[in-house]
């Protein structure tokens, strides 16, 4: 295996990482319905039931997600999280606020009252979408720093990678490319909750309820989608050469989508299930759309980062300093750290074989009414 | 104070508080697996509840774990950037393994194990129980791997193109893996997790002794959950004295500090306290020779002679070294593409100085002495309460056998009180381990101060007050929820006691 393979290899695998974790963010797209009023406190508890059962799955694979990019592309994890410093606390603490309000909310003694815990997952619900879309839309747009690998040997200012401004990372919410996406990713992940809860929960009223909302939030997401996509490909984009020399090239990211196919076919084949998902959620009886949006979306957010990090393409460019751009080439582990990593991840098709069948052998019948008020074991 | 020390606090901070969780989800996971073992082998309903119960435990603690867990990983990135990028390719290999081996293990047995119990199988039940466990061990195996590289960073070779450690053949990753101080460390910390879960299931169920409630449940759970305990001790000694020869020849210095040794020498002694020493006693724990040499703060600081003749340089000539190492590696990249051959030079200068490189950023010798005190102390409470603690679960074993529990509520008494006990002790041991190794967050190779992030001082700080205040309440909330759950008890029929 060449080393070129490897990172290319490794950019795939990161980036089905990132289309799983936006899908498992149904999870925090269905808690935003917490705050429906429409619906009783018996059927909010349904609803939490259901994502009380996957949320360690989102979360896994959020760490996993971190830990893949830490392994193989260890430039990215030491420039964007010690530089988008706030970017990343923000989204810990929204998602440890989560990890512990399934198991606290409803147990005696919580002090926080069910209704603190519900806030923090609604703001889980609408930040942590929002961040990982601001973050990734900052690989379109560049981000404030520069990368000098020499810095170490200078004991007066030894850090390699560093932030070029006080906002650490904050400042992306002022580049409207970026919150575009992660708008995008709200009302997506917000649809895809809703999908599962079609799908997994038994009941009249969350039915009607999720099916209005899947119709709310599919126009806004549609806009903010379409014109992230429209802006991304008549704008500017970050070319490497064979050198690794960075420049901009007009309508880079276009020409990356059409000098690779198979790429384009795999975004409008997502873009089109995504909508078959929201179709059959919103406009018909099925329960079964998040089977073709949550597929569909992987397909979407994997062709987003081919297009961030392939065809000479650096995936997390810097404004201040082109040549500091980060590339698969410059960024990456050694060839055997990564070869080692290769051989691993042939097991990933067994986890998630494990995964399906636990998955299928949990949700065999769905939550109703009766099991939430009659189980000793329930969020 | 300055932004180094801010993020040490920050990240000391973050993984004490998130050792609270883990030992208890190592222990606890171990007991409820044999007391389901036990339901489905015997198919007695009593098993099953009270399996049940401390799952319903396990399930408290193990939220708050998980979520210190991820705070850890962020950690690294956000406040140790140039740690990240230095071991981020020997990080690689384990931590893609943890993941994917051991994190959605965890992640989706657990759900089974604590939905599943109508949804699937008895078996496929049992299952999922013990591979929540296992998950939980393989994730400690690779971390503890990572974390006994950062003691005695072996089989990776500097590379100066890249500036960072890497791995380079499969010989390598081997070496990296049975690192003998990783796999000491392993032993040492799951089984202090089973001494945990053990310590906390024989302090519960002493109280409700003490309560005159739930006497079988309570009884019967002290046995299960005092044998896991017992053998944890037992292991936990054994990985102690791996642990003990392993500081001596990689980390002598914190071996000195622990022992608040100064000066060294053969036939060294132990102290106890301040004032009571044992003759020997530390050449026999520290080299396993009654006469062995053991270095002191002294001889370290001014070099000496180890066990196998070796010459050790001293502190001063070290850093001498570590700057040579440092300027040399700046003229090789400076030269490596319009100068090969002074950068070729270079890179020879580089490769005799580089095990020293962490020395050259240190400003004076005495730097490479960690808090003698803290380390002295954190040494003897962890000891100590562990001998308290093996005691304690041998007695609550034996009388839980003999069923005598009752007549001795001295030792219930105490039992309940080993609950933090247990906790301290675990705590004092990773204070040794990483106060110990100070200043290096890769042992000779990279300080804590060029291991950092470009942040000031007051970004850290404030994060270091959110996350503080978060832990206190998550504290604070776990321990009501916890206690709560204990007085309500096992949901055991009195009559099927």
């Amino acid at each position: 295996m060449t080393y070129a393979f490897l990172q290319q290899y490794w950019w795939c695998l990161v980036a089905l990482l990132a289309g799983l974790l936006v899908f498992l963010m149904f999870v925090q797209g269905a808690n935003l319905h917490l705050g429906n009023r429409a619906l009783d406190e018996t059927r909010k508890r349904m609803i939490l039931n259901s994502t009380g059962r996957k949320w360690e799955l989102t979360f896994t694979t959020l760490v996993t997600f971190g830990g893949a990019f830490f392994a193989s592309f260890p430039l990215f994890y030491s420039t964007s999280f010690g530089g988008a410093y706030w970017v990343w606390v923000l989204l810990l603490v929204t998602f440890v606020f989560q990890a512990v309000a399934y198991e606290f909310q409803n147990k005696k003694g919580n002090i926080l009252g069910v209704k603190g815990f519900r806030i923090a997952l609604m703001c889980n619900g609408v930040l942590a979408p929002f961040l990982v879309g601001t973050a990734v839309g900052t690989f379109f747009t560049g981000s404030d720093f520069t990368v000098n690998k020499l810095a170490i040997a200078n004991p007066s200012a030894p850090v390699i990678s560093v932030w070029g401004n006080n906002w650490h990372g904050l400042e992306a919410l002022a580049q409207p490319h970026a919150v575009l996406l992660g708008f995008t990713l709200v009302f997506l992940t917000s649809i895809l909750g809703a999908l599962y809860v079609l799908n997994n929960v038994s009941d009249k009223e969350v039915e009607t309820q999720m099916r209005r909302s899947i119709k709310t939030a599919a126009v806004p997401f549609l806009i903010c989608f379409l014109l992230w996509a429209a802006m991304l490909l008549i704008g500017k984009g970050f070319a490497v050469n064979e050198a690794g020399v960075v420049s901009m090239e007009p309508h880079k990211y276009l020409h990356n989508l059409l000098a690779m196919p198979g790429v384009l076919v795999m975004l409008l084949a997502g873009v089109v299930l995504v909508l078959a998902g929201i179709w059959t959620g919103g406009f018909t009886k099925s329960g079964k759309g998040i089977w073709t949006a949550g597929p569909g979306t992987v397909l979407v957010v994997m062709s987003v980062f081919f297009l961030a990090g392939f065809h000479g393409t650096a995936y997390y460019p810097s404004c201040t300093d082109l040549q500091s751009s980060l590339t698969l080439q410059n960024s990456c582990s050694s060839q055997f750290t990564l070869t080692v990593m290769f051989w691993v991840s042939l097991l990933i098709p067994f986890v998630l074989a494990y995964i399906i069948y636990a998955w299928r052998a949990m949700d065999r019948k769905s939550i109703t009414r009766e099991e939430i008020e009659t189980t000793e074991h329930k969020y | 104070m300055d932004v180094v020390t801010w993020s040490r606090i920050q990240f000391a901070m973050t993984a004490a508080y998130h050792w609270l969780f883990v030992p208890l989800t190592l222990g606890l996971a171990l007991v409820m697996a044999v007391m389901e073992t036990l339901y489905v082998v015997k198919k007695d309903e009593f098993w099953k509840k009270t399996a049940q119960f401390w799952m319903k435990l396990f399930a408290i603690n193990f939220a708050v774990g998980i979520a210190t867990g991820i705070i850890l990983e962020f950690e690294f990135g956000t406040n140790w950037s140039n740690y990240s990028w230095f071991v981020g390719d020997m990080f690689g290999a384990p931590l893609a393994i943890e993941g994917i081996l051991a994190f959605f293990l965890e992640a989706t047995f657990f759900a089974v194990m604590f939905f599943g119990w109508n949804k699937v199988s008895k078996r496929f039940h049992l299952a999922s129980t013990w591979l929540t466990g296992i998950g939980a061990t393989i994730s400690a195996f690779w971390i503890l791997v990572a974390n006994g590289w950062m003691q005695n960073p072996v089989g990776t070779t500097f590379n100066p193109d890249t500036v960072r450690s890497e791995m380079a053949s499969a010989a390598a990753f081997w070496e990296v893996v049975s690192n003998p101080v990783a796999v000491s460390k392993f032993f040492h910390s799951v089984t202090s997790g089973w001494v945990t879960g053990g310590v906390f299931v024989v302090g519960v169920s002493a109280w409700y002794l003490l309560k005159g409630r739930e006497k079988k449940f309570a009884t019967k759970s002290m046995l299960i959950g005092g044998l896991v305990g017992l053998v944890g001790s037992a292991a936990v000694m054994l990985s102690g004295d791996a642990s003990g020869i392993h500081a001596a020849e990689f980390q002598p210095m914190k071996l000195a500090a622990a022992e608040g040794l100064e000066d060294g020498g053969k036939g060294a002694a132990f102290t106890i306290v301040p004032g009571i020493k044992v003759p020997h006693m530390l050449s026999l724990l520290a080299t396993h020779d009654w006469n062995g040499y053991v270095p002191g703060i002294n001889d370290i600081l001014n070099g000496y002679t180890d066990n196998e003749g070796n010459v050790i340089p001293s502190v001063a000539d070290k850093m001498a070294m570590g700057r040579t190492a440092l300027d040399a590696l700046a003229t090789y990249r400076a030269n490596k593409d319009t100068n090969p051959e002074l950068a070729a030079q270079a890179r020879e200068v580089l490769d005799a100085n580089v095990q020293y490189m962490g020395y050259g950023h240190l400003e004076k010798p005495e730097d490479v002495i960690p808090p003698v005190g803290v380390v002295f102390w954190a040494f003897r409470f962890m000891v100590g309460l562990g001998m308290l603690l093996a005691l304690v679960l041998l007695l609550s074993v034996w009388f839980a056998w003999k069923g005598k529990l009752e007549n001795y509520r001295w030792l219930l008494w105490t039992a309940l009180w080993c609950i933090p006990l247990v906790y301290i002790c675990g705590q004092s041991g990773w204070i040794v381990a990483e106060v110990g190794r100070q200043p290096w967050t890769i042992q000779g190779l990279l300080p804590v101060n060029v291991a950092i992030s470009s942040l000031s001082a007051g970004t850290v700080k404030t994060t270091f007050f959110v996350f503080l205040a978060v832990f206190a309440l998550f504290l604070v909330i776990e321990i009501r929820i916890m206690l709560r759950a204990i007085r309500k008890g096992p949901e055991v029929e009195p009559e099927k006691l």
